[in-house]
This record gives structure tokens, sequence and C-alpha cells, in this order.
């Protein structure tokens, strides 16, 4: 007998109480649940979640993008940039960075030495202040966001859900997911917080301002 | 069942001796108090956010009791899903079955080291003890699993495993440890918690970039879609799941849940429960195996080593609704002084006793149900409403029956049980031995307390002082004060008219 029929045989023989029917139980969601706690101004509680984790947050007008990525990048002194395909090219900084795009793919040894990367995002939550990356047109893959030890992530307000449980259901399920909560972060000394382990160490998140109270009405 | 695996601890005391030892040791009291008050205080602040907390509880619960319910089902569904997408799903009956399996899984790649994500079932299973058996080096890359690895420790919080280290000793481990493993500790390490957290960066980043194959554990998987979830600080998470080729996860079967959605209540409840934060800086969400990203080959491994037999009993099942948050160690009175390590087991605290009895069998364990002071405060703070109390309780009395049932002759403390039920039931016989015991404890108290006895006394003693009892009983009193016949109520109940008799009474007096 294989390890299968031996833990499954031993799963149906545990549940001899639980009568055998051909489809698991429907779990009734209990009243009041999926509450919004987010509230009505969504991107404001957005900025100031993130922030609360120790990411850079600004809010700028559609024309005033890439100016702000200019000035992160600038900020933490960035010379190398890794740029993922698809990244639209109107939010990409004026200057003389070095552009690092990942066609063909980038080595492991390349990612580690650039300074920086630059993505959009597939979503966002307001009320834990995270950025969500799917791998998505202007993400690249995983390990773009993960070697560099700069992300700047380009966020547009209408992309920001107010909870948890709105965020998840806007997502594909499919996509490889990275849910971003500030830089990255332990609390493994005396479970005192100190950011900067081993994701990157600089987070900054710029807001572009697009209709945000339409955006918001739109995602109910 | 257990075995080589590491879930109990070989030779490791009964609770109560290595408590006796651990409640010495002042300097991880003094850690411990520091870290679980700070934990408490973030962990409530981020709750008392979120106005429906408790609905949110609720449904938690709901939903892992329900799977629990039909668990062959949601595993059958997700091993579809999971095969589907590309990964490959592995079933292993116990903690020997999985090592192998992973140990072949590893042995197949031709590679001799594997970089790990911090993993609860892999811990239980003993994975890198029999990783090295076979020639394969396991780094941890967790912080708190790298001061453990290299302090040559064992862990004794569940998200935490270094939380009995204080900053300084962990600075001594890092430089003492850290050249033995690769890249040694930077030159003037100071014990500030950045510095500390610099040198493991720099540390791992080369372990890191070389690997090819990682192994994780899992916080939960999706059944409907095949979705897998890591939820983690510091990157190395990330690290793991996204450079290497090959990924091999290991996961309790009772992680998995019905459908993605159902990640909404958990993605809120284990953050906040577990490091006192509205969401932890990563969680990695995957499935199966995605082309030009990340690992091409996914391995999940689903563990039973002791599940099964939880879940066979209709009362303690309720464990395995566990999402080792570990908020119930933080705010256990019991644990905050004793620290993981005197509870014998990878899973320490509250949810350890009441788990790895089941895990093992209750004879393994018998200590450990007694280990609290059946106080509550782990159920209040438990995300899924697991009744942690009503568990212990049951557990108590299956640690007596099987002591019962594995001796001909009776225990002491049975004998001494039945020897109480009898004086209990008779008002006279109470009465006697009541004046006795005040007699003989006066004799053996020091002012008015009466401290360690020898003999059969001795383990109730031993750990508490006894007040002296008084001279006279409450019965002997209320007779005397109140005069002939108005005895107080019930103590009649069982007596046989006329024992309460005025010729008892005189004889009290004197």
């Amino acid at each position: 007998m294989n390890g299968r029929d031996t833990v499954l045989r031993s799963i149906r023989g545990a549940l001899s109480d639980v009568p055998r029917s051909g489809t698991p139980d429907a779990v009734p969601a209990p009243p009041g649940s999926g509450a919004d706690h987010a509230g009505p101004d969504v991107v404001g509680l957005f900025a100031e979640r993130a922030a609360d984790y120790r990411a850079t947050v600004v809010r700028v007008p559609e024309g005033e993008a890439a100016a702000a990525v200019a000035r992160a990048l600038a900020r933490a002194g960035a010379r190398s940039l890794v740029v993922p395909p698809g990244f639209p090219e109107d939010l990409l900084p004026p200057g003389d960075w070095a552009r690092l795009a990942d066609v063909p793919p980038l080595s492991i040894g390349q990612l580690d030495a650039a300074d920086a990367v630059v993505t959009t995002a597939a979503g966002a939550i307001a009320v834990t202040g995270t950025v969500v990356l799917d791998s998505g047109p202007g993400q690249g893959r995983r390990a773009l966001t993960l070697l560099p030890d700069q992300h700047v992530c380009v966020v547009r307000s209408s992309q920001i859900a107010g909870d948890v449980p709105e965020a998840l259901g806007r997502l594909d399920p499919l996509r490889p997911l990275t849910l971003v909560s500030g830089p990255s972060a332990t609390s493994d000394i005396e479970l005192e917080r100190v950011e900067g382990v081993h994701g990157p160490r600089t987070l900054d998140i710029v807001v572009i301002e697009d209709l945000s109270l339409c955006g918001r009405l739109g995602a109910r | 069942m257990s075995g080589a695996d590491n879930v109990i601890w070989l030779g490791a005391p009964a609770f109560p001796d290595a408590a006796r030892t651990a409640l010495a040791d002042t300097r991880q009291r003094a850690n411990l108090r520091r870290a679980t008050g700070t934990i408490r205080d973030k962990r409530l602040a981020v709750a008392a956010e979120l106005e429906d907390w408790e609905e949110l509880r609720e449904r938690a619960a709901a939903v892992k009791r329900s799977t629990l319910r039909h668990l062959d089902q949601h595993l059958l569904r997700l091993e579809q899903a999971v095969t589907a997408a590309g990964g490959t799903v592995h079933w292993a009956a116990d903690a020997a079955e999985a090592n192998r399996i992973v140990t072949n899984l590893v042995q197949a790649t031709g590679e001799s080291e594997v970089v790990k994500v911090k993993s609860m079932a892999t811990q239980e299973i003993g994975l890198n003890e029999a990783l090295a058996e076979a020639g394969i080096r396991a780094y941890e890359t967790d912080l708190a699993e790298l001061i453990v690895q290299l302090g040559n420790d064992r862990p004794s919080h569940i998200l935490v495993p270094a939380i009995h280290r204080g900053r300084s000793e962990i600075r001594e481990i890092f430089q003492r440890e850290m050249g033995a493993w690769g890249k040694p500790a930077p030159e003037g390490l100071t014990d500030d918690p950045r510095d500390l957290a610099e040198a493991a960066r720099l540390h791992l980043r080369e372990k890191f970039l070389r690997a090819k194959v990682a192994v994780s554990g899992a916080n939960f998987a999706a059944a409907d879609t095949g979705t897998v979830v890591v939820v983690e600080s510091e990157g190395n998470g990330r690290m793991c799941l996204t450079l290497p080729e090959t990924l091999i996860t290991v996961m309790g079967i009772e992680k998995v849940l019905p459908s993605f959605t159902d990640l909404d209540v958990f993605l809120q409840l284990l953050p906040r429960s577990s490091t006192g934060e509205r969401m932890n800086p990563y969680t990695s969400l995957w499935t199966g195996v995605t082309e030009d990203d990340g690992p091409q080959y996914f391995h999940l491994v689903l563990l039973d080593n002791g599940r099964t037999a939880t879940l066979a009993d209709e009362v303690g099942r309720q464990a395995l609704s566990c999402i080792r948050c570990s908020a119930c160690l933080n705010v256990c009175p019991v644990y905050e002084r004793t620290g993981g390590h005197a509870y014998g087991s990878v899973y320490p605290g509250p949810i350890g006793a009441v788990l790895t009895p089941q895990l093992v069998g209750i004879e393994q364990a018998a200590s450990l149900p007694f280990a609290s002071t059946l106080c509550g405060a782990c159920y209040d703070a438990c995300p899924v409403k697991i009744n942690i109390p009503e568990v212990l309780v049951h557990l108590r009395a299956e640690a007596v029956e099987a002591k019962r049932a594995a001796r001909l002759l009776p225990t002491p403390e049975a004998l001494a049980m039945k020897a109480a039920g009898a004086v209990l039931a008779s008002p006279r016989r109470l009465a006697a031995a009541q004046r006795l015991g005040a007699f003989g404890a006066r004799l053996v108290a020091r002012d008015g307390r009466i401290g360690a006895l020898p003999g059969p006394f001795a383990r109730w003693s031993g750990t508490r002082d006894t007040p002296a009892p008084a001279r006279e009983s409450l019965r002997a009193w209320w007779r005397r004060t109140r005069g002939d016949g108005d005895t107080p109520q019930g103590s009649r109940t069982r007596g046989r008219p006329g024992e309460n008799s005025r010729t008892t009474e005189e004889g009290e007096r004197r």
C-alpha cells in the first residue's frame, strides 16, 4: 500500500462520525463578515498604512510620476535600474541611469548587482498598506523585485482596494502572486521590528492619482 | 509513530522537571518576559482596529472545522489542481516516509545542499538530520532558525524559535559560528538588532544566489486552484521560493483550505495574531510552476505523521485548526515563565500541550496536558477559536486513563482519590479526617505555612506552599457558634438521621 492510500484510508477511518456525503459542507458566512475596514479615503489610508511600515509614499498627478520615480532613485543613490518588459516608457525617469532590460533574462548575479528596480503593480490594499505583484507586464518575473536593494513601485489610485477580501477577489490565482507590505523586516531579535533583511531594504511607492473616486466606485 | 522524528525530543524530561530547571534561568526569563510583553501589546492594538474581529474568528473557525470534516475530499481536489498546474504531489504517512521522499527528490537533482524557509512541518519530522545522514546540508535561512542552527540549539517558540536568546547571546553565536558555515560575521559586530540582521543578510546572500534546491513549509493551500501560500517577513522565503530550480514543500494535511477565497479571512487574522502586524512584509502565493518565473520543478509533500490520529478524536481534532500564529504562547503565563524547551517538543506552549500528546500518543507526553493553569487566555487569543482548555481537560482524563490501563495495581494517586471519595461521602468520616489532618498539618507547619514535605506528599508540596489549616473546621465552628441541630446546609444530605448528635459536638469541643 502506498503513502497516498494509507493517508486517505486513515482520514476516512478517523472521520467515522461524519456522514459521508458527496460534497463538502458549505461554510455559512456569519453575518457582518466582509466588513470594509477601509472607510471613505482609500488612497489616503493606503498612503498612511504603507508609510507606517517604512515604505516611502508619494502621491502625484498623472504627468509627474516619472519625476517622482527619479527623485526616489536619486535619494537612494541608484545608478543602475532594472526595467521589466512592458513597463510604460512615459513613467521612466529622465536621467543617465544604466537601464537593465530583462530581455534576454538577466542572470541572478546581474540582478544582485543592480541598484534598483522600477515596476507597476497588479493592485494594492489600503487597510494593510500592501502592494500586490502578479508578474504581469511592467512587473516582470518575481526575482526582479527581490534582488535589487531598492524597489520603486508605481501604483494607480484606481488599483487600490479597500481591504484584503476585495483585493484577493480581483487577482488571478493562477499567476505567481507576491503581497508586499513595506520593505523586508524581521522581528526575530527580542520581537523588535527591524527593517531591511534579505528583500529590498528600500521600498518607494508612487501613487498616481487617477480619478480615485470613480475607481473606488467601480470596484464595488 | 514518532520514533525518529522531532515532535518530542528523545530523553527530554517530563514538563514539571524541565520547568523547574527553566525557572532557575533568570536570563531566559528576562528575555521571554520582554519579548512576549512586546508582542502582546502589538497584537491587541492591531486586533482592536478590526471591529468585527470576533466575527472573523468565528468564520475562520467554521472554515477550518468544516474542512477537517471532509479532509480527504479537499486533499484530492488539491492534488488534482497542483498536478494540473505542473506540480507533483507526494503523500507521506509518517516522518520517515516524508524524509525519504524529500531526500530522494534532492538526490535526483544531483545537489548536496538545500536552502530552507522556516517550517514547522520539517522541524517536526527532523528533516535536516535526515538530509545530513544522506550527505545533504540544509541551510536554515529564517533569522531565528539561523540563530538556532548556528547555536546547535533547539527551537523554543513556533514563530520566533530563538525567542529565548537575547541580543548579546545572538552576537556571540554569530561571531563564534558563522565562519564554520560560510561567510564569517563582520568585524566589530555589535549587538544592535540592525547590525545582527545585516550580518545574517551578508552571511546568507551567497547561499541564496547559488541554491538550486529549496525546501519550504506552507501556511495554506487552496484546494480549488492548487495555490500554496507562504507568509514571511524577511524575504528569505521569497529567495527560496523564487531563485532555485527545484522547490519541495512539506505541508501538514490539515493546512488545506477549500478555496482561494477562503484566504481572505486567514490573511487578515494570521499576521495580526502572529507578529502583531496588519500584514507581514511578504506573502507569496504560487500555483504549480510558471514558465520563465521561479522554480520549474515543484513537489508538494502532504504529511500525516499523527494528524489522522488526532482527527479521530472528536474533542481533540479542533487542534488541527491551528494556523501556527503562536498568539497562545505569547499570552500564556506558564509559557512566559518556563519558555518553550520545557515542553520537550517542537510544538511548545498551550497549542503544543494539546497537539503534541495527540500527534505522538498521550502516553508519550503525559505531563503536557497538565502544563497549564487552565486560565483560558490562549482560547481568547486564538484566531481560529481552538478551545484549548477544553482539549487540555479532555487529555488530562485520557492521561489518567492511559496510566491506569498500563498498570496492574492502582497508582498511589488513584488510591488517594478513592480514599478521598470515601471520606467525602460521610460527614462523620470527613469530620474525623479534618481533625486528624489539622493536627498533623500543624505539626509540620512553620509560620502558618506548610513547605516541602517528604515521601508521598513531596510531589504536591514541592512546588507550592500550603497554608496551615485552622484549628477548627468550618463545620465544627458552625456547630459551636450556632447551637444545636442547626447544621450547615447540605451536611445532612448523605448522613443518617441523628448522626450530628449532641454527643459528637461535645466531643469536638474538647
